[in-house]
C-alpha cells in the first residue's frame, strides 16, 4: 500500500471504531429517549420501525410520570441524601485528607492507602450486617439509614482524591501563615481549604453520583416507595405487577441520568487522576 | 484531624465485617434474636448446595468474560481517542454516559432493548430474515447470561477507556513517533512500544473492573433475578436472596464473605503497586 492510501485507510478505520463504539454505548440512552416520546399505539406495533416516530409524538408518558406515580418524591429523595451526604462527606474528608497529606513517611503513606482501600469494600459484603445495624439505630425504612451509611464509600474515595490535592499546596504557604500567627488549624481553615475550592467541589460532585448510582442499600433498607431514591425506585415501584410502562419508565431513567453525566463530565480529568495515582507519573 | 474519619469508618465498615463473620459463624435468623454458634456449618452449607455452585462458576464466567472484552475493547477505543479530532467532546460524552448514569436505570433501558416480544434487536434479526423466530434474550439460560455479561460489559467500558487514555496520554509524544521514524509500523509501535509502557495503568483498570464485576448484582438483579431457573444468579445476588429476601442472615453472610478472598488478592496487589512506585 502506499503511504497517502494507508494513511487514510488508517483515518478511516480510526473513524468507523469510533462510531461503533459510541453507537453501542449511546444507543440505549437514543432508545430511552425515542420510546419516552412515542405513542402508546406507535410503540406497540410490530409493524413500525422502532427507531423513528411513525405517528406525531407525545408528552403523555413525562405527564403521567409526574402527576400519577411518585417520581417527583424519589427525585427529592435522591436530591436530599446526597446533600446531605456531601455535606458529612466533607467534614469527615476535607481534615482527614489534609492531615494526611502533611503525614509524612511510611506511615504515612500507607494510612492513605488504607483509606483508599476501604472505598473498594463493596456493599454486597457489609449488606446483611448493616441491615440490621440500621435496625438497632431505628433507621429502618427512612431515608436517614442511606444517609448514615454512604458517607461509608464516598468519605474513603473523597479523602484519597483531596489528598493528592492537599499534597500540591505548598508547605512553605501554611508555615509562613503560621509565622504570622495563625494557629495549624487557622492555617488549614483560613488558606488550605479556600485555595482547595476545586478539589473541593469535584468530590462534592463525585459523592454525590456516588449516592446517585448507589442501588444495593436503598433496595435492602428501604421498602416503603414514598422513602425510597430514584435509582431503586424506578425499577421496583414503577413496574406494576408484570405490567410495565415503557414510555413511562424511560423518561424516568433518562431524567435521572443525563443531566447528572453532563456535569460528570466536566470534572472527569480528576476523577481519573485518583485512580491513576502511582501507575501514571 | 483524622480521627472522626476513622472513627467513622471503623464504626460502620469495620464493625458490620466483623460482624459478617460473627453472623456467618452463628444461626441467625431475621425473626428471632437467638444466636447459637454453628461453626463453619454455614460455609460448608452453602459449599454443597447446587444454587452456591451455580453462583460462584456464574460470578467467574461473568467476570472472566465480561473483564476481557472490557480490556479488548477498551484498548482499542482509547487507542482511537487518542488522536484529537473535532467531535472528541461529544464523543467523551456519549461515551461515558454507561458509567455514569444509575446502572440499575442503564439496566432497565437494557431491559426494554432485550424484551421478549418488542425487542429492537428481534425486530432487526427477523426483518432481516437472519433468524425465523425471535429469540428470548433473558428468558433462555445461554442468551440470559451472554445478555448479563454484555450489560455489565456496556457499564464498565467507558471507565477502563477512559483510565487507559490517561495512561496513553502521559506517554510522552516523541516515543512512538521515534519508533515510528525507525521503520515500526502500527501494529508493532502499539503491541510493542505504546502498550508495554502503559501496562502498570492497565492493571489499575483491570483490578478496578475486577472487583467492581465480582461484587455487583445490579445487573444480575434488574435484567433476569437470576432467572431462569437460578441460571444467571452470582454470588452477591445470591446473597441478597438468601440473607435478606430469605431472612436467613447467617447464610446469607457466609455467602457474601466468599467475596473476601478476591479482595485480599487485589487489595494485595494494589499495595506492592505502590509501593513500586513510591521506591522508583
Amino acid at each position: 500500500m502506499s503511504r497517502g492510501g494507508r494513511s487514510r485507510f488508517l483515518r478511516a478505520a480510526h473513524l468507523v471504531v469510533v462510531a461503533a463504539f459510541a453507537l453501542f454505548l449511546s444507543f440505549p440512552f437514543y432508545w430511552m429517549l425515542v420510546t419516552s416520546f412515542k405513542r402508546t399505539s406507535d410503540l406497540y406495533d410490530l409493524d413500525h420501525n422502532p427507531l423513528l416516530f411513525n405517528v406525531a409524538p407525545t408528552l403523555d408518558h413525562w405527564k403521567l410520570l409526574f402527576s400519577e406515580t411518585l417520581y417527583g418524591r424519589w427525585l427529592a429523595n435522591t436530591a436530599l441524601v446526597g446533600a446531605l451526604v456531601v455535606v458529612i462527606t466533607l467534614l469527615l474528608a476535607v481534615p482527614a485528607a489534609y492531615s494526611l497529606a502533611r503525614l509524612t513517611g511510611k506511615w504515612g503513606e500507607r494510612a492513605g492507602i488504607g483509606m483508599f482501600l476501604m472505598y473498594l469494600v463493596p456493599p454486597t459484603l457489609l449488606f446483611i450486617p448493616l441491615s440490621r445495624v440500621v435496625v438497632t439505630l431505628g433507621l429502618q425504612d427512612s431515608i436517614w439509614a442511606l444517609v448514615v451509611v454512604y458517607p461509608t464509600f464516598t468519605v474513603p474515595f473523597s479523602t484519597w482524591l483531596l489528598m493528592g490535592f492537599f499534597r500540591s499546596i505548598p508547605r512553605d504557604l501554611e508555615d509562613a501563615a503560621m509565622v504570622d500567627g495563625l494557629s495549624r488549624f487557622g492555617a488549614f481553615a483560613k488558606l488550605v481549604v479556600p485555595i482547595s475550592y476545586s478539589g473541593i467541589l469535584t468530590v462534592a460532585i463525585f459523592s454525590f453520583t456516588l449516592v446517585l448510582q448507589e442501588f444495593v442499600y436503598a433496595l435492602t433498607f428501604i421498602s416503603s416507595a414514598s422513602q425510597q431514591t430514584v435509582s431503586v425506585a424506578v425499577p421496583i415501584f414503577l413496574v406494576r405487577g408484570d405490567v410495565y410502562y415503557w414510555g413511562s419508565l424511560m423518561a424516568a431513567c433518562l431524567l435521572a441520568s443525563v443531566p447528572v453525566a453532563i456535569v460528570y463530565n466536566l470534572f472527569l480529568d480528576r476523577f481519573i487522576a485518583g485512580f491513576t495515582v502511582g501507575a501514571v507519573k | 484531624m483524622l480521627f472522626p474519619a476513622v472513627l467513622f469508618i471503623g464504626a460502620l465498615v469495620g464493625v458490620p465485617f466483623l460482624l459478617a463473620i460473627v453472623y456467618s459463624l452463628c444461626d441467625v435468623k431475621v425473626a428471632s434474636d437467638e444466636m447459637r454458634f454453628v461453626g463453619f456449618r454455614n460455609f460448608a452449607d452453602a459449599l454443597t448446595s447446587p444454587a452456591f455452585q451455580t453462583a460462584l462458576r456464574n460470578s467467574f464466567v461473568f467476570t472472566l468474560v465480561s473483564q476481557a472484552l472490557v480490556l479488548a475493547g477498551a484498548t482499542t477505543l482509547a487507542l482511537a481517542l487518542k488522536e484529537a479530532f473535532r467531535t472528541r467532546g461529544l464523543i467523551r460524552f456519549l461515551i461515558l454516559l454507561p458509567w455514569v448514569a444509575p446502572i440499575s436505570l442503564g439496566s432497565i433501558g437494557w431491559k426494554w432493548l432485550l424484551d421478549s416480544i418488542y425487542s429492537v434487536f428481534n425486530w432487526f434479526l427477523v426483518r432481516l430474515h437472519v433468524v425465523d423466530s425471535p429469540p428470548m434474550w433473558l428468558g433462555e439460560p445461554a442468551l440470559a447470561m451472554a445478555s448479563v455479561v454484555l450489560v455489565h460489559t456496556w457499564r464498565m467500558l467507558p471507565f477502563a477507556t477512559v483510565v487507559l487514555l490517561a495512561g496513553l496520554t502521559s506517554i510522552p509524544r516523541d516515543i512512538p513517533e521515534a519508533a515510528a521514524v525507525d521503520g515500526a509500523g502500527f501494529w508493532r509501535t502499539h503491541f510493542q512500544i505504546t502498550l508495554p509502557m502503559i501496562r502498570p495503568i492497565v492493571t489499575v483498570a483491570v483490578l478496578f473492573g475486577v472487583i467492581f464485576t465480582f461484587t455487583d448484582m445490579t445487573v444480575v438483579y434488574i435484567l433476569t433475578r437470576g432467572g431462569p431457573y437460578d441460571t444467571t444468579q452470582v454470588l452477591p445476588s445470591l446473597a441478597f436472596l438468601t440473607g435478606i429476601l430469605g431472612g436467613d442472615l447467617a447464610a446469607g453472610a457466609a455467602i457474601s464473605l466468599f467475596l473476601f478472598p478476591l479482595l485480599l488478592v487485589v487489595a494485595w496487589v494494589m499495595l506492592r503497586m505502590a509501593r513500586r512506585s513510591v521506591v522508583t
